[in-house]
């Protein structure tokens, strides 16, 4: 079998991804990536309580980009729909690319998109309910913004 | 097993069995050198020769202005190189499109390290060279011009003709890479006006490690390669007769099926064009609409990204190419789409179709059944939707 360049396992994320699309009421929305550089998530959470403790109870997303930035997103959704926040923001680039098999060097940008846009759509929930930012998240939220900015042409 | 199609004849061609057949003798019992003088030697050098006269004469150009390379990109550094070096004394401007491939504008670059002066020729939305421009252009100090004879990506025909008179006027030398046109439409160089022309083998039916470069009679330029002085004395290598005899194999084919072929191609392209831009919402011709290559067909979708439509296209069989940032090395857009004006977002969604001899009308017909689909498939899953 020849090699291809994407593993089996991110074509067919890519192919049938899970959960895109939008959720009209959502208690998140985190925005990266922009449509100049050719990458672009949105990702939507919907917050329930669950054993008192807070739970992605329903994660979509919409992503503008390449094959890895769509099997990253549809990678990313599977892995914190049903957790708790805090579950969720354990997960890390690396727990993406597991799932993946592998993605090209060139590619492994798009896994800490999907990461950021988490974080972000956390972030989100958390200013609009007017909670206290955990300061971890507050720092992230401060270098992907930068990051952002410096991406404007 | 699934159905292949493909429709990358750009980026290289497969061999025609006719060349493979012409060319095999030369690997086995006709190895000889072109360079001995026994009677091995003798029948390698006719063969030699007597494919340099076929290309030449493909050209309108005399054999001893024909010299082979192992590639077009080989023939462009030494165009570039070999010129810049040899008339260093003239002068050090040299005036490239901004829209040549990667071997002329790399070659460029590393001239500029040594102490060239190089400037890059604007384009415009259709990605053109204008002549009047070149003419603007010229200084006392410029000592070559180089613009492609069609573009790589958007198929774009330049005015090759009116450049080269421009610089036929002003003393200037006038090289032009016609690797993706020779071959596919009529070549004189001649009523060219052309100083040096580059073609390649691998892009019309004949083997890869093979090209040729045009030099015209009287041209002062200096080598890259060094050695036993084969080639004129311009290109030191021991010769490869059996890649030669296959280029001109192909060069024959290519030119006795020419005309026919075009008018196919033509038809299939712009079956493809019209198609797409009426049933895809959102979706630009790039390139000139009719001063474009047969084979040739660049279009642009709004609100996805060219790499994913690729390897949506490749899970049904079908091979296109892309020239999206996210499928570059550098994960930049094509500096040729970025020259013809458009901005990052437009050019992410730029897909590149390239017929050829096998390309057949109902190949196209799937193409265009699943096209709109994907388009659709892979816009329900950006955030960036038609209608708000």
């Amino acid at each position: 079998m020849v090699k291809s360049f994407y593993s089996k396992a991110v074509l067919k994320h890519f192919d049938k991804p899970h959960n895109y699309g939008r959720i009209k009421d959502y208690d998140g929305l985190g925005k990266v990536g922009n449509v100049i550089c050719g990458d672009e998530m949105h990702l939507y959470i919907k917050i329930a309580e669950k054993d008192k403790k807070e739970i992605i109870k329903d994660v979509k997303f919409e992503t503008f980009g390449c094959v890895a930035a769509i099997a990253t997103s549809s990678v990313v959704t599977d892995l914190i729909k049903g957790k708790t926040i805090e579950q969720a923001l354990k997960v890390k680039k690396e727990d993406i690319v597991k799932v993946l098999g592998e993605l090209p060097p060139i590619k492994l940008h798009c896994s800490v998109l999907a990461i950021d846009a988490l974080s972000e759509a956390v972030y989100d929930y958390y200013s609009k309910k007017k909670e206290k930012i955990p300061a971890k998240l507050e720092e992230r939220h401060q270098v992907i913004m930068k990051r952002e900015e410096s991406h404007e042409h | 097993m699934k159905k292949q199609i493909y429709l990358d004849y750009a980026a290289t061609t497969p061999v025609d069995p006719r060349v493979v057949k012409a060319m095999t003798p030369y690997f086995t019992g006709k190895f000889g050198n072109p360079a001995s003088l026994h009677s091995f030697g003798n029948e390698a050098r006719e063969a030699l020769e007597n494919s340099r006269e076929i290309i030449a004469k493909a050209m309108k150009a005399e054999s001893k202005e024909i010299i082979f390379t192992s590639s077009a990109t080989e023939s462009n550094n030494m165009a570039i190189k070999g010129i810049a070096f040899a008339n260093k004394d003239k002068g050090k401007h040299i005036l490239i499109s901004s829209i040549e491939h990667d071997c002329i504008l790399n070659s460029a670059e590393w001239l500029k390290k040594q102490g060239f002066d190089v400037e890059k020729l604007p384009v415009d939305k259709y990605g053109t060279v204008d002549p009047k421009e070149v003419e603007r252009r010229i200084r006392k100090d410029t000592i070559l011009v180089s613009v492609m004879h069609s573009n790589n990506e958007v198929g774009t025909i330049e005015p090759i003709a009116e450049i080269g008179k421009v610089c036929q006027e002003k003393n200037v030398y006038f090289h032009t890479d016609a690797a993706q046109s020779f071959g596919k439409v009529p070549i004189d160089v001649r009523k060219l006006n052309v100083d040096l022309l580059t073609a390649s083998s691998q892009k019309m039916y004949g083997p890869k490690g093979i090209a040729c470069l045009f030099i015209k009679k009287g041209t002062k330029i200096d080598p890259l390669l060094h050695g036993g002085g084969q080639e004129f004395g311009k290109r030191s290598s021991t010769s490869n007769v059996a890649l030669a005899v296959g280029f001109a194999k192909a060069v024959e084919i290519c030119l006795s099926e020419m005309s026919k072929e075009g008018k196919r191609l033509i038809k299939l392209r712009d079956k493809i064009i019209k198609r797409v831009l009426k049933e895809i919402p959102d979706s630009y011709l790039n390139g000139d609409p009719k001063k474009r290559l047969p084979n040739n067909v660049n279009v642009r979708f709004s609100f996805v990204e060219g790499e994913s439509i690729l390897f949506q296209l490749d899970s049904l069989g079908i091979a296109v190419s892309t020239a999206s940032a996210c499928s570059s090395p550098k994960l930049e857009p094509s500096h040729v789409l970025m020259a013809m004006g458009l901005k990052h977002e437009e050019a992410h969604g730029s897909l590149r179709v390239s017929m050829g001899r096998w390309t057949t009308e109902k190949d196209i017909d799937y193409l265009l059944k699943v096209l709109p689909g994907i388009i659709s498939k892979l816009r329900r899953i950006s955030p960036h939707k038609i209608h708000g």
